[in-house]
């Protein structure tokens, strides 16, 4: 059972971000002797505690000879000499390096992940559009089955009138056939009188009409001449 | 808090035979405290931002007074002065 009314995420994961390095380090008196030692003096034997307690040290070390002068003192001197007389010279130099070297890795990180940030927010606002865009898919639909009710109709339409086409060419061809057989009927008909009225026409007949044929010419002739 | 789980830094005079009492003297109690001052002074005065000398000085200076003790047998034979 989940419940919802409590809150989540309220307290910081323990391994990220990793807290930032401290700026500076413990105190260090001389070089040698932490801070804490003096302040740890300081209520009973004010500031010059420890250094008479170091003074008071060194003294005894040195008269019982539990610290035996020999060549090592001689060259350790010299060499804490030249250890600490370059620690002035060249310190702040090599510390202003340190600090630069240091800067160019963060600069680098940071850029690496301003960087990274800059990309996934592109990446939300394409998104974004991207789910507006889904917005007009309606339009589209619209769009799609208008076309499609397009295509339907044309289809349909050419369907059509191929149908109209063949029904067309059946009728006339139908047609057709009837013109020919009453053309033929009409033809054979003419052919079939004509042949007949021509046997009936017998040779006596024949003899008599050019007779009266003459004659009438003859009589048309006198009348022409007449006219004339 | 309670005397076992305070660093010694944090222990008062009076009650340091209680709490050398508590801590464990096994192989790993002893390890474990080892790590946990390597961990503590690295952590003060080595993983800085800016840190200076103190750092390694510490360290070198240690070092010096721990090598001299291993030598003194050798070393007290070249004293100055036989009666101190």
């Amino acid at each position: 059972v989940l419940h919802t009314t409590r809150p989540l995420h309220t307290t910081q994961q323990s391994l990220a971000p990793v807290p930032p390095l401290p700026e500076k380090g413990g105190e260090v008196r001389h070089g040698l002797i932490p801070e804490e030692f003096f302040q740890f003096l300081y209520p009973k034997t004010g500031v010059t505690g420890p250094y008479m307690l170091g003074t008071g040290l060194l003294l005894y070390l040195l008269s019982k000879e539990i610290y035996v002068v020999n060549h090592e003192t001689a060259a350790a001197a010299c060499i804490l000499t030249v250890i600490i007389y370059a620690i002035k010279k060249f310190g702040p130099e090599v510390a202003a390096f340190a600090d630069k070297l240091n800067e160019e890795k963060m600069a680098s990180a940071l850029a690496m992940k301003n960087e990274a940030i800059q990309i996934l927010q592109t990446a939300i606002e394409e998104e974004k559009k991207e789910q507006w865009r889904v917005e007009g898919r309606s339009y589209l639909f619209d769009a799609k089955r208008n076309n499609i009710a397009m295509l339907l109709e044309t289809n349909y339409r050419e369907r059509l009138l191929m149908v109209y086409n063949e029904v067309k060419k059946r009728l006339d061809y139908q047609v057709a056939m009837q013109n020919l057989k009453r053309q033929k009927e009409q033809d054979h008909m003419i052919q079939w009188v004509e042949k007949n009225v021509v046997q009936s026409i017998t040779p006596q007949q024949q003899k008599e009409s050019i007779a009266k044929c003459i004659l009438d010419l003859k009589a048309l002739s006198k009348s022409a001449h007449a006219a004339v | 808090g309670p005397l076992s789980e305070r660093p010694l830094m944090d222990v008062r005079l009076g009650e340091l035979h209680a709490w050398i009492s508590t801590c464990s003297f096994s192989p790993q109690g002893l390890l474990g405290a080892v790590q946990r001052a390597w961990s503590g002074y690295c952590a003060k005065y080595i993983h800085v931002r800016r840190g200076g000398p103190a750092g390694i000085s510490m360290l070198l200076a240690g070092s010096c007074v721990l090598s001299y003790g291993w030598n003194y047998q050798h070393l007290k034979q070249h004293r100055w002065r036989k009666y101190h």
